[in-house]
């Protein structure tokens, strides 16, 4: 079963995190819940492998 | 207007019976006439004298359809209903996505039909009284006596309560099972805080026979909406109503009325489309089931034994699928090829069925009635993504519909000893196929066939009959098959075990592990 990468991975992590603040700028918390529940689905179809996914959903509720 | 069953005086009090079933719903009537096809003597005791009030089940799914047909109904049900393989789904005013429920060709059965439980009652009814079970109407079991060999059932008629005793018990008498209570027996799972308004309705409509499903329609804001056709031009439509509402409010017919003309108008039909109500009632769903099944001499099947919310209707279709893997397993027992051992196979197969039915529709019914802000919110993320991306629609979960159980664990099934193709593993039930004239699935004997694929000459056990079959058909391709394999098939028309190479003891053994006799 693969691992979650939990070492560093991320190309760019200012830009992401940038681009993730500026989609939230403006937003009222009830849209900012919809725009982060958005990503999470997109984010999750991408990787494909629900182990992953329940593996970061454990990681993230310790 | 519903049919009433002549009620006969009871005239045999005391009498000891091999086969008592309580309850003349789908599923009791169902096992009723499997028993009796195979020759046993059933009596069965209904508390009314009719059919379902309401369509309640409607759609029923292939894998019923076929054990329907193994029952000599299939056709009579398949010309009755309405055979439908579209499903939509929308959200507000939009329509997100359409699906096709349409399996390959060369199947006998379609995926679904749409049929009121009422007439597929009527059809058992009188499939029932041909084959010969004693029907016994305004019969209301008032208490269940067990004992290791037998139950002691009282009885309440029209002409006072009377006894009979029961060698085997099979309560199917619904989710509020009467013999359940009796016997104390816990039913946990959960209640789904919500309240869905279910109304047939009579009009003619050109409509098409398709699953229309909408997420907070302008008709409806709030809540979903299911609409279905079903015979004779009835429709049956639900709407979700949340958990404040008064049920019985609800249920007045000019309410009633309202909602429906909200929605029967433009754009889904032409102005003033006219309509009758047949029948409106309000629901809570729960999910729950029965620790076990099996009960020493009581066997209980149905929605006595386990409760789904319908969404993906796999309440009727689950509780089928309980008396066709019930039915040949107690024919054996009773005739003396198997030891009682057999029956707790029951459950080791029906218990993980019914878990995947709860599963299932547990899923369904936590995205149609969101439970906090979170899942409002994931689902509201769902539905904004999935009219224009196709990864999101497949989140989209307005009900699974009903699949046939694979008792893929199963004890009975012999491990292959070889490396198949994915597919149709032992536990699996058989895949249909032309075959011949006709189809491969009316060719399967009553009690065990072995499939033979390609010109081998096959030499069989007693028990088992052969079934030759083309090494480069579809069936082949189904099975996976090839020159020289053999499949064994069980009296259930699940699969038991399948060899490239075997000879007759081989099969013999596969088939008297499925009778728990090694
Ligand atoms: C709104 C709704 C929609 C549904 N849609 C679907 C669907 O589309 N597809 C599907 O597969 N399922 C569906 N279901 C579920 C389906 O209706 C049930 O799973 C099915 O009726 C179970 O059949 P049964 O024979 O076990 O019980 P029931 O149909 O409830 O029959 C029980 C029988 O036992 C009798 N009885 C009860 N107590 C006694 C007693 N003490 N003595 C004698 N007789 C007694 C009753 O008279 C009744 O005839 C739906 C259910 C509802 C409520």
């Amino acid at each position: 079963m693969p691992d979650l990468i939990t070492t560093a991975n991320l190309a760019d992590p200012d830009a992401v995190f940038e681009a993730l603040m500026n989609a939230h700028r403006d937003l009222a918390p009830e849209a900012s819940r919809q725009l982060d529940a958005k990503l999470v689905l997109l984010l999750a179809n991408h990787i494909g492998d629900p182990d992953i996914v329940k593996q970061a959903i454990a990681l993230a509720v310790e | 207007m519903p049919p009433h069953y002549p009620y006969r005086p009871p005239t045999d009090p005391g009498t000891r019976h091999p086969i008592i079933i309580v309850g003349g719903g789908m599923v009791g009537l169902t096992a009723a006439l499997d028993l009796a096809r195979r020759g046993q003597p059933v009596v069965l005791l209904d508390e009314d004298d009719t059919v379902s009030i309401g369509s309640r089940a409607i759609c029923h799914a292939k894998r019923s359809l076929e054990i329907f047909s193994r029952l000599g109904i299939g056709q009579a049900l398949l010309a009755k209903g309405v055979t439908w393989n579209t499903g939509r789904v929308f959200a507000g005013e939009k329509q997100l996505f359409a699906f096709d429920l349409l399996a390959e060709p060369g199947h006998e059965f379609p995926a679904f039909i749409n049929l009121q439980q009422y007439h597929l009652e009527e059809i058992l009814v009188e499939a029932c009284r041909k084959a010969g079970v004693d029907l016994r109407w305004k019969s209301r079991v008032t208490a269940v006596d067990p004992r290791a060999d037998g139950t002691t059932l009282t009885i309440e008629t029209p002409d006072g309560t009377y006894q009979l005793q029961a060698d085997w018990l099979l309560a199917a008498d619904g989710a509020r099972s009467a013999t359940r209570e009796a016997m104390n027996l816990p039913f946990v799972g959960k209640v789904f805080r919500d309240r869905f308004l279910i109304a047939d309705v009579t009009m003619r409509a050109a409509f098409p026979a398709e699953r229309w499903f909408w997420f907070n329609p302008p008709f409806h804001p709030g809540g979903s909406v299911l609409l279905h056709r079903q015979a004779d031009n009835v429709w049956r439509i639900d709407f979700q109503l949340g958990w404040d509402a008064d049920p019985e409010a609800e249920k007045a017919p000019e309410k009633v009325r309202a909602r429906v003309a909200a929605m029967l108008g433009p754009p889904i039909l032409p102005a003033n489309t006219e309509f009758e109500l047949d029948w409106v009632s309000v629901y809570t769903f729960r999910c729950r089931r029965l620790e076990k099944f099996r009960h020493g001499r009581i066997l209980f099947l149905g929605d006595a034994a386990h409760q789904v919310s319908p969404f993906g209707a796999r309440g009727g279709n689950g509780g089928i699928q309980d008396a066709d893997n019930l039915a040949w397993k107690l024919n054996a027992v009773l005739r003396g090829q198997a030891p009682e051992s057999l029956l707790d196979t029951y459950d080791a197969e029906r218990i993980p069925a019914a878990d995947e039915n709860i599963l299932a529709s547990t899923r369904s019914t936590d995205f149609i009635t969101p439970k906090n802000d979170a899942a409002h919110a994931y689902r509201a993320a769902i539905l904004a993504l999935a009219e224009h991306h196709e990864f999101a629609r497949p989140l989209v979960n307005s009900g699974r519909l009903s699949r046939p159980a694979a008792y893929t664990a199963s004890p009975l099934n012999t491990p292959d000893d070889a490396p198949w193709p994915p597919g149709l593993p032992p536990g699996a039930p058989a895949a249909d196929a032309p075959c011949g004239e006709g189809w491969l699935l009316h060719h399967l004997a009553p009690d065990f066939t072995a499939l033979v694929f390609g010109p081998t000459p096959a030499t069989m056990p007693p028990g088992v009959t052969a079934l030759h079959l083309p090494a480069n058909g579809l069936a082949a391709h189904r099975y996976g098959a090839q020159a020289g394999d053999v499949i064994l098939i069980r009296p259930d028309q699940h699969i038991a075990a399948r060899w490239h190479h075997c000879d007759p003891e081989t099969i013999d053994a596969a088939r008297r592990r499925c009778l728990c006799l090694t």
